[in-house]
């Protein structure tokens, strides 16, 4: 029948770059093109050390971005990750350093606090119905209070690496022969391959996307939505928890009070990586490349003689262009 | 018809206010297409919602298979057998058509979803229904036809012995809705009871072979329907006699003055170079199938979406309409297809509604004047005859048809002479539309001029005085009602044009 040859022609009409992934393959492309134009701008980019430097740096970025594509996917999003990895850090830091404890239980505590907040926001969202923005935004402020409450207001230092506890650290970075090998890097790749296969090839992940294409049909369909619109909230806590430990043992200490707008890194990242706010459409690989464009403008335009205040008038436009194209393809679908 | 496999007795459900089902009876047997009927707010869907669990009854009996049975939810309904096919599809479009059919009992190897499994059961289905849909496409890429086929094939999927079909054809056209009485008799003819649900009293005629009529939540009777009349059924839903005889001859005016004219139109794939006048006093039905271009016309026309090329004329003089604001400022007004998401805010009182569009009259400055906002409000309140105990009342809690009359409201306070209805009687009962009707034909008869695009034949019949028939974006004829049939509009509406 007439269409069997519709749909046939409509499998075979795939452009190349949608066959490399779309958008996915375009970002990537950009990521190359950055870091070539970063590279022949500066003698400074183009050292192995800036390129670990800014492997180290998106770490955590990374993380919580992988995390909050599943919020996104549902049509909501996290806001709290970026204090909330603070404040974990801080007070599973205040158990090794001021209580003793040792880094892995500080870090098995860190990860289970994020969890918990996952919980937390996946109730107030699934449960209550509380807009994730607003839901998300109040347990932002509530973590960021918090972890500044429990440390007492001060920095709080996890063990240096050569210090006891310091091990952890190398989970990220090794040195061999005075060269710091960035192994961080394949756990992330390792992590972005597990949450791919989950968000593709599993109920969880099928029900995300279900959620946030059709949150009642779903419903209907005998789907426990509640569960699973929580459990998108719980897995961006558990990264964000991951991310937590990244940031903790990349960076020397950890400052009470910050952690506001790094989730607008992560969002930011997943956003340039093809997921789409309204939710439903997108996936964590593209997630991943959209992260490492934030990345590269935070930390080649210094290269270039731009000011930080700079890289956040560029970010901001990027991220204008990404949510246009975003809303160009959905306007280009219905309107089809 | 077989035995019987589904017997609700006396089923009674009352909400805050409202008794909603008054001792309802319905028996569905084995191998018939059982009808359901009556107005909107009759109570068709409360039944269907307690039958599958959503509602709770606070009496009466309901036997299925030979047993008592309440089910919980919908999925305790599913797994006994007994499916719902919704009004609205619900459809994940982002999802293939294979994981929508599976959504919620996928198959599995291991924790992975064996998707591969799912596409060849889902190619099992459509086999055993005769239809072809690529179980691997996206959702959102199908028409919506064959979404709703998806649908069928979901409830069949259920090993579904009762399957109740919501209106099942409100967003089909013509072609797939034979497809879907095909589906529908095969079903039938495999000893599955079918319960369906629908305004469209042609289809009942066709499809069903009882009917059971309900009116204001109670029951009234039930018919064999090859044994009564259309009007028979009309009767028992409103209780009164109400169908009025289509329009035989061009009731316009000879001399008429065309006020619009639109010559050569294009606007994207959907509007190819369609041109045609309008005339003051006249009803100018617009007719095709789904996605024959006729709201994108209207569209277009209205400022909605862009012009790429084409004149408007308005009373002879060429006008630029590249926005709602400059077509409303022309004087013209449109009544949209999907009232909720573009004609009424329901969340606003009939009196805000009224003065929506043309609020710089009602202003003093920046402040708003209420009473003058009421007064004409209620003018046409009672003017249009709109049923609502004030003009205070929120939009949200008024019927479809005095939703709409409140959108005919809002464009006449604009003193708009050229009125677009996007199918105006969509999702409005029997009683209301010919009440829409009647009032269209009276602002026809004082002179107003209007567009009516409808997808349902017997409306457009009964109300054009001429006809213009779209098909794939080009105008494929004109007719003058008095030479309009069904035959030579429909051949219109499916002509290939090169």
């Amino acid at each position: 029948m007439a269409n069997k040859s519709v749909s046939k022609t409509a499998g075979t009409k795939k452009s190349f770059v949608d066959r490399m992934g779309g958008q996915q393959f375009i970002v990537l492309i950009i990521v190359i093109v950055m870091f070539i134009f970063f590279s022949a701008m500066s003698p400074g980019f183009r050292k192995y050390t800036t390129v670990v430097s800014i492997l180290d740096y998106s770490y955590y970025i990374a993380l919580m971005a992988i995390g909050v594509t599943f919020p996104l996917l549902t049509g909501g999003v996290d806001l709290s990750i970026g204090t909330g990895l603070i404040c974990y850090s801080l007070i599973g830091g205040l158990l090794v350093r001021q209580h003793g404890m040792p880094v892995a239980v500080g870090m098995i505590v860190t990860i289970l606090i994020g969890v918990i907040f996952g919980i937390i926001n996946g109730c107030l969202v699934a449960l209550m119905d509380l807009p994730p923005f607003l839901a998300t935004l109040c347990t932002c402020m509530i973590t960021r209070g918090f972890g500044a409450f429990v440390v007492g207001g001060y920095g709080i230092p996890w063990p240096a690496a050569g210090q006891d506890g310091g091990w952890f650290r190398s989970i990220f970075k090794i040195q061999v022969g005075g060269q710091n090998i960035p192994i961080g890097f394949l756990w992330i790749l390792l992590l972005v391959a597990i949450m791919s296969f989950v968000l593709n090839h599993t109920k969880m992940g099928r029900y995300t996307r279900a959620i946030g294409s059709n949150k009642e049909a779903t419903r209907l369909s005998g789907v426990n939505v509640k569960f699973y619109h929580i459990m998108a909230y719980v897995i961006c806590g558990l990264f964000a928890g991951l991310a937590a430990i990244a940031y903790s043992a990349i960076f020397a200490t950890v400052q009470p009070g910050s952690g506001a707008g790094f989730e607008m890194d992560a969002i930011g990242g997943a956003i340039v990586g093809g997921v789409s706010m309204s939710g439903a459409v997108g996936n964590v690989t593209g997630t991943l490349i959209g992260v490492f464009v934030i990345c590269l403008l935070k930390t080649g335009l210094p290269f270039i003689g731009l000011t930080a205040n700079w890289q956040q008038i560029i970010t901001g436009f990027v991220l204008i262009v990404a949510v246009l194209i975003d809303i160009f393809k959905r306007k280009k679908e219905s309107g089809k | 018809m077989g035995e019987v496999i589904l017997t609700m007795k006396g089923i009674d459900k009352s909400f805050p206010g409202v008794h909603a089902l008054d001792h309802v009876d319905l028996e569905v047997r084995k191998g018939e297409v059982h009808a359901l009927m009556g107005e909107n707010g009759a109570g068709k869907s409360t039944l269907m919602k307690v039958l599958t669990g959503i509602y709770k009854k606070d009496s009466g009996t309901i036997t299925y298979e030979g047993k008592e049975v309440e089910f919980h939810n919908t999925r305790e309904a599913q797994d006994a057998g007994v499916v719902i096919v919704h009004q609205e599809l619900n459809m994940l479009g982002h999802l293939t058509v294979a994981q929508n059919i599976f959504i919620g009992r996928e198959f599995k190897k291991g924790i992975r979803i064996d998707d591969k499994k799912m596409n060849e059961e889902a190619r099992k289905l459509f086999d055993r229904m005769h239809i072809d849909i690529d179980p691997k496409e996206t959702m959102s890429k199908l028409t919506v036809g064959k979404q709703q086929m998806c649908e069928i094939a979901k409830a069949i999927s259920h090993e579904a012995k009762v399957i109740i079909f919501d209106e099942p054809s409100a967003a089909l056209t013509e072609a797939e809705i034979e497809e879907l009485f095909k589906i529908i008799r095969d079903l039938r003819d495999q000893g599955l009871g079918i319960v369906y649900i629908s305004h469209r009293m042609d289809e009942i005629k066709v499809i069903t072979d009882r009917v059971t009529v309900m009116r204001d939540g109670a029951y009234v009777g039930t018919l064999i329907t090859k044994d009564c009349t259309k009007d028979d059924i009309i009767n028992m839903m409103v209780g009164r006699v109400i169908y009025e005889d289509p329009k035989t001859k061009n009731m316009t005016p000879k001399g008429s003055p065309v006020v619009l004219k639109v010559d050569h139109l294009n606007a994207g794939k959907m509007v190819q170079d369609v041109s045609f006048e309008l005339h003051k006093g006249e009803v100018l039905g617009f007719s095709g199938l789904m996605g024959a271009g006729r709201t994108e016309t209207m569209r277009a026309l209205f400022g909605a979406d862009p012009i790429e090329s084409g004149d408007i004329y308005i009373n002879g003089k060429k006008v630029t309409i590249k926005s709602p604001q400059d077509a409303v400022k022309h004087g013209i007004g449109y009544l949209s297809e999907d009232r909720k998401r573009f004609g009424i805010v329901v969340q606003k009182s009939v009196a805000e509604n009224t003065t929506m569009a043309d609020l710089d009259e009602f202003s003093n400055g920046p402040f708003i004047n209420k009473k003058k906002e009421k007064k004409v409000a209620e003018k046409f309140v009672e003017s249009l005859a709109t049923k609502t105990p004030s003009v205070d009342q929120l939009v949200v809690n008024l019927s479809g048809g005095n939703q709409q009359k409140v959108v005919i409201a809002k464009w006449l306070t604009r003193n708009c002479d050229i009125l677009i209805f996007d199918e105006p009687t969509r999702g409005i009962d029997v009683g209301a539309k010919n009440e829409i009707y009647k009032l269209m034909n009276r602002l026809a008869a004082e002179g107003k001029a209007i567009i009516m695009v409808s997808s349902e034949m017997t409306e457009i019949l009964r109300m054009s005085d001429r006809i213009v028939v779209m098909c794939e974006g080009k105008k494929t004829g004109e007719l003058d009602i008095s030479e309009a049939t069904q035959e030579n509009i429909m051949n219109m509406a499916t002509r290939e044009i090169n």
